[in-house]
């Protein structure tokens, strides 16, 4: 392959870096974020996005990337989503006159990162993307330094991430000592020949397991989460929960699908594991939460372990349930958290559950969204909840294993407990007492939240006819490192 | 070899005594001073070894970076060394331990490497395969087969800078800046006042 044709397939890498250093050039002469700054970083990402979709597919350098159909579902997705936190992030720190033009380069930068953890395909390339995503995630959670809990939020993200990322070298270079290879195919063949190093390898591939399950605030790695969903600000929070969660569900579907598919029965059981940890920490610590972010982050715990069920179903099966559920969870955590950056009570953000008394009556819009968001958090059909915890609890009891199919059974049971705390929220927004008015809500955050309320019902039946084949051929793609 | 023997001994005698002294320095720019010692010497060590490139690497990066920045910190930051030192003794025992444990487990390794292990099986690696310096064939391999990583690093680099000045930097509305745009477009007229001061009063500022 030339050396052009190589950077023809990580063509939508270079429109984000390119972007980026403009945007700052920019942002660092003029000093002041105006529409048209919003608008280009906006309009780079979604530039990103198209040209992920119509680029060639490939393998670029020698394999240590991968231009797919998975990296292409990702990708846009995680663009995306990035593209719609540009926007809300920048109304609403300049609502707090705290707009810095760095907000939007770092997200720009962060989803350059996730983009080539999508696409990774070898562990070098996995590492250096995790560690520029993190990074600027890091900077976006203390983005409000004159405020304790940001700056908190801030600082714990970043010591933890550090460790999460220590334990991913570590393993990795167990990896690479026992095959011989950074490379998933080399690593893939290698790992199939199994022989005296199985142990070592395995070794290796737990460490990596526990460094990607920190970054997806998987249980028992999820300490991190309430605390930094708490401390930094509500649309990074939107950020957070949605794109880089998908990015790090990538990586777990590049290392287990592409460097090890054929040891899938020594992974599942450690996948299972933190699954029903995860889905168990997120329902019974979330009941005791009254923080709606707080709240939030256990929700996305307990959803990480859904999805994290659909990956230990292994294979094209277990990856496409988990693609779907990832999407359609991103499209709703976007939405809740763009309707929570909405509402403030004279001037002060309206986050525990307390405040949200008697919504209804107040803004009955965002009340009915965030109704819509609950419900479907919760599965209930026909929301699109129900529909994503459809595909990953089918993919599970399909796969003919007694301890996957009783970790489903046991992962329902755990959405039936979580479900008191969505019909907790629901009741205090229908049928409580008004504490007071609540001020107009941002345009571009309502409307977000809308648009995400509408995905959720009725849309996401239409969407799931395209949805699913997209997901299904980007299962596909797996394996042919 | 005899010149070669004798440098390699100079230098790890260099290296030892320095990193010694590190720790039993008692002002502390003494002790990042010998440091830096302690690191040439081990540059020196890889000259020996044909690995130029690990050497420049180790001045350049380790003495021109690392080691100015703990001088910057030594000399900046006030620590009080003295009060750190407290409780040395209280400390041995357990320090101690955990350090002739590590010193049992290097042994053990370095002894099973040499008898039985990796070093029989494979040969030293060659520092200039195929007759090309190791310098050389890092960068040739550095701009083209590992370019995307190469590149990506440096977008990490990129990203910690802005993120430093992020978190860090404040626009102070008080502080006097020269600009020397400014300074060149005054005119007298911009420049001076003229102000009638009546007898027995001072000029109001």
């Amino acid at each position: 392959m030339t050396f052009s044709a190589n950077f023809s397939l990580v063509l939508p890498e270079i429109v984000l870096a390119i972007a980026a250093l403009v945007l700052l050039v920019a942002g660092a002469f003029r000093g002041k974020v105006g529409a048209i700054f919003t608008l280009a970083a906006v309009a780079s990402l979604v530039a990103a996005a198209a040209t992920a979709v119509l680029g060639p597919h490939g393998h670029a350098f020698g394999g240590v990337y991968a231009a797919d159909a998975a990296a292409t579902y990702a990708k846009v997705a995680i663009y995306l989503s990035s593209a719609i936190a540009v926007v809300l992030g920048d109304r609403w720190l300049a609502q707090r006159g705290d707009q810095k033009f760095e907000y939007a380069v770092l997200v720009v930068l962060a989803a350059l990162g996730m983009g080539v953890t999508a696409s990774a395909g070898d562990l070098i390339s996995l590492y250096v993307g995790v560690e520029l995503q993190s990074l600027a995630l890091y900077v976006l959670a203390a983005m409000r330094r004159d405020d304790a809990k940001s700056s908190e939020a801030g600082l714990k993200y970043f010591v933890l991430g550090a460790l999460s990322s220590g334990l991913l070298l570590y393993g990795s270079s167990l990896i690479y000592g026992f095959t011989g290879s950074t490379h998933f195919s080399q690593i893939a063949l290698a790992a199939a020949h199994g022989g005296s190093h199985g142990v070592g390898l395995l070794f290796g591939l737990v460490f990596l397991i526990c460094g990607l399950a920190f970054k997806v605030s998987a249980a028992p790695f999820h300490m991190w989460t309430p605390d930094v969903y708490e401390g930094a600000p509500t649309p990074v929070v939107g950020f957070f929960a949605a794109a880089p969660k998908l990015a790090a569900m990538m990586m777990f579907a590049r290392v287990l699908g592409d460097a090890f598919p054929g040891s899938v029965d020594q992974w599942r059981q450690i996948l299972v594991i933190a699954a029903l940890l995860s889905v168990f920490v997120g329902a019974f610590a979330g009941l005791a939460q009254t923080n709606l972010k707080r709240l939030w982050a256990y929700s996305s715990i307990a959803n990480v372990g859904y999805a994290l069920l659909g990956v230990a179903a292994g294979g094209e099966v277990g990856l496409h349930s988990m693609l779907v559920f990832m999407v359609l969870y991103m499209v709703d955590v976007t939405g809740f958290f763009a309707c929570l950056q909405a509402l403030n009570r004279d001037g002060r953000p309206m986050e525990t559950i307390e405040d949200m008394a008697g919504l209804i009556k107040e803004r009955p819009g965002i009340a009915l969204a965030m109704t819509a968001f609950s419900l479907s958090a919760l599965g209930l059909p026909p929301f699109s909840g129900f529909w994503s915890k459809y595909y990953v609890f089918k993919a599970a009891l399909g796969t003919g294993d007694v301890m996957l199919q009783w970790a489903a059974v046991l992962g329902l049971v755990g959405s039936v407990v979580a479900a008191f705390y969505y019909l907790r929220l629901i009741k205090s927004m229908w049928f409580d007492a008004p504490a007071g008015s609540v001020d107009a809500p941002s345009p571009s955050a309502r409307a977000v939240g809308y648009a995400a309320a509408f995905f959720s019902f009725p849309i996401v039946l239409v969407a799931l006819v395209w949805l699913d084949p997209a997901a299904k051929a980007a299962a596909a793609a797996f394996g042919h490192a | 070899m005899p010149l070669q023997a004798i440098a390699f001994y100079l230098l790890a005698f260099v290296t030892i005594a320095a990193g010694l002294l590190v720790v039993s320095a008692r002002n502390p720019v003494h002790s990042v001073l010998f440091l830096i010692t302690a690191f040439f010497s081990a540059a020196g060590l890889f000259v020996l070894l044909g690995a130029e490139f690990l050497a420049m690497l180790l001045i350049v990066v380790y003495v021109g970076a690392v080691a100015v920045l703990f001088l910057f910190v030594v000399m900046m930051l006030d620590v009080d060394f003295a009060e750190l030192r407290q409780g040395f003794a209280q400390y041995l025992p357990i320090g101690g331990l955990v350090g002739g444990i590590l010193t049992l487990e290097m042994v053990f390794v370095a002894a099973t490497v040499a008898t039985n292990g990796a070093a029989s099986k494979n040969p030293l690696p060659n520092a200039s395969p195929g007759g090309v310096p190791n310098t050389e064939a890092i960068g040739r391999v550095l701009y083209t087969d590992y370019v995307f990583f190469f590149q990506l690093a440096g977008l990490v680099l990129l990203v910690a800078m802005i993120g430093a000045i992020v978190l860090t930097l404040r626009h102070k509305p008080g502080v006097k800046r020269q600009d020397i745009g400014k300074q060149v477009a005054r005119t007298p007229k911009t420049g001076m006042e003229l102000v009638q001061i009546k007898p027995g009063e001072g000029i109001s500022e």
